[in-house]
């Protein structure tokens, strides 16, 4: 199969089937409801599971049930959705499930708007629901991109025994790009009759599975979330994922900025290089675990006077910038939420406006 | 002769955390006869709720998931949707079903979900301390309605069974009691029957048990039988509310 012309949200779907994901729940929600609409028509021709839940937290927990008795599971939402499922997607992560959440982030807070928006990274990054908990975060900035991250989302949330979340903003979601499908993906799902609860006699034997959350024992509960702790800092050995650009030369501005704003700010580095101001970026494609060496390498070099944070949101990404640079350089924050894509020229705008004195 | 009655090979052998007097204990017999019966202990996922139940896999030899406050029909859903194959009931109280997890529960049973529940009716919340119900009867007093359940202020008790009734979709809505051993013998042949109607391959099945809650109600365990019976029975008629075609 060549390039194929695609919806990113229709692309999602496909990529999770290409996957070896046969199980979708999902709640409509503009702007990423193209995936069920699709899934709809698709999941019935591969032999695979479509529905339609009743609520995204209803979702959440078909998600829930559904991996705890070792299935290859997904759902997609945007936003407010994401909310609601953040119930469930604590209560996965805490029964240690894999299980992949796509997030088509529209603008916030409350309803907000339904054009693109960043604005939840926090959210995504830093647990979302109650307790202690990560997700392990992708951040696609092409609908190629979002094709792959999905496909590779299930085997790390399987690696992890943890949810996976595939952030991406409703361009991503809402755009037309060509794609090229990889091949299916090859690996098995990994062997889940240790834990799941698939039936004593599908795994030959007398001992039950239980799959669940309550630890009424301080002990016991301060120690599971140690277990917890350790794996996410196995994520942050084992799957920082960046890229850069323009970092070779003498920059004098880094700016570091994910997802289809990191493509408005390739635009405004290019256009500001045939202007003489060199200007390098790191683009995160996992958020967490989020680049921080790289960011403050990248900022310590020599040349570079300032770091700028670029995102659709008020300044979410801007916290673990502020944390990678330590003090290092100035660091600020430019972007705009409310579904405006920041435009070349105003990046270009924000990063002259810097003070570049040494 | 040999022995003519002996714990299920469903039922663990352990020492119970439920309270004197208590009736979920008899609900997990029930249930765990039944599979036994049924020769489905390896194929069978039940779900715990929140509430006093939420251990109730302690008392069983089966795979179990539990679950959150409301959602164990959503997960039952998430399960028997990828496989099929599987036995798969929830088992909830009526603060868990009822209240906060109304719509869960309505939308499993309109879809036609194949799995079954078992619902505990016993009148008040239990674990979280013996605050109000949507099931609490007029007038009940309890830690949140402390001069009794006002009709005006808060409606009527709902009446889960007949409301599930009024739903095409689902195969069997029983309601019986495990309060006396008259009416448990009816709750067997009643789980019994909805364990049947999924091997079937029947859409969905309920049993809701009208139960005790010593404890909560400040009663005797035989007090609680006696005010089960003349207070619950009347308003929460036992019967079978909707059977398969």
């Amino acid at each position: 199969m060549g390039k194929v012309l695609m919806k990113g949200n229709e692309a999602i779907g496909e990529a999770a089937i290409r996957a070896g994901c046969l199980n979708y729940f999902a709640y409509p929600i503009t702007p990423q409801s193209e995936v069920a609409e699709y899934l709809s028509r698709r999941m019935p021709e591969v032999g695979g599971v479509f529905l339609q839940g009743e609520s995204e937290v209803a979702v959440s927990y078909m998600i829930f049930g559904a991996a705890a008795c070792g299935a290859r599971v997904f759902t997609t939402s945007s936003s407010p959705g994401i909310s609601l499922m953040g119930e469930g997607i604590s209560y996965i992560a805490a029964a240690q499930c894999p299980a992949v959440f796509v997030n088509i982030m529209r603008g916030g807070p409350g309803l907000g708007g339904i054009l693109p928006s960043q604005a939840d990274y926090l959210q995504a990054t830093k647990g979302g629901g109650h307790g202690d908990y990560k997700l392990l975060v992708m951040a696609p900035a092409s609908v190629q991109e979002a094709v792959e991250m999905v496909m590779q989302a299930f085997p790390l949330s399987e690696k992890y025994r943890n949810p996976v979340m595939v952030l991406g903003d409703g361009l991503i979601g809402q755009m037309m790009e060509p794609v090229e499908f990889p091949e299916h993906l090859r690996t098995e799902p990994s062997n889940k009759d240790e834990w799941a609860t698939n039936g004593m006699d599908t795994r030959r034997s007398n001992q039950r599975n239980l799959v669940k959350t309550l630890y009424l024992v301080p002990e016991e509960l301060n120690a599971h979330n140690l277990m917890l702790k350790a794996k996410y800092e196995q994520m942050e050995r084992e799957e920082v994922r960046f890229d850069t650009y323009n970092l070779d030369g003498d920059y004098q501005v880094l700016l570091v900025s994910y997802g289809t704003m990191s493509r408005v700010c390739r635009t405004a580095i290019d256009n500001l290089k045939a202007q003489g101001l060199e200007v390098g970026m790191v683009r995160p494609q996992h958020v967490f675990p989020f680049p921080h060496k790289a960011v403050y390498e990248a900022a310590a070099r020599e040349s570079c006077r300032s770091v700028l944070c670029v995102e659709m949101c008020m300044g979410q990404m801007l916290e673990d910038v502020e944390r990678s640079v330590a003090g290092r350089r100035p660091t600020s924050w430019y972007g705009k939420c409310g579904g405006e894509v920041p435009t070349p020229e105003e990046v270009m705008q924000a990063v002259k406006s810097l003070s570049l004195k040494s | 002769m040999g022995k003519t009655f002996a714990r299920p090979e469903a039922l663990a052998e352990t020492i119970t955390h439920y309270c004197p007097g208590c009736t979920h204990g008899v609900a997990h017999r029930l249930v765990a006869e039944v599979i036994d019966e049924l020769g489905i202990r390896g194929r069978t996922v039940g779900i715990a709720p929140v509430g006093c139940a939420v251990l109730c896999y302690n008392y069983f030899t089966f795979d179990f998931q539990e679950s959150a406050h409301g959602r164990a029909p959503a997960m039952a859903t998430g399960i028997k949707r990828v496989r099929p194959d599987l036995i798969v009931f929830t088992y909830q109280g009526d603060g868990d079903l009822a209240s906060i997890g109304m719509g869960e529960i309505v939308h499993a049973a309109n879809r036609g979900e194949k799995f079954t529940t078992i619902f505990i009716n016993n009148a008040v919340y239990g674990m979280t301390g013996g605050q109000m119900a949507p099931t609490t009867m007029p007038d009940q007093r309890t830690t949140t309605s402390p001069f009794g359940r006002k009709a005006a202020e808060v409606g009527m008790p709902i009446r889960v069974a007949e409301m599930l009734a009024t739903l095409q979709t689902p195969a069997y809505i029983s309601r019986q009691s495990v309060i006396k051993p008259k009416y448990i013998t009816k709750a067997r042949k009643a789980i019994q029957k909805a364990f049947t109607y999924q091997m079937e391959n029947r859409c969905f099945s309920l049993v809701e048990l009208v139960s005790t809650c010593p404890t909560n109600w400040g009663m005797t365990p035989v007090d609680a039988v006696k005010w089960a019976e003349e207070k619950m029975l009347p308003y929460y008629p036992l019967g079978e509310f909707k059977t398969p075609a």
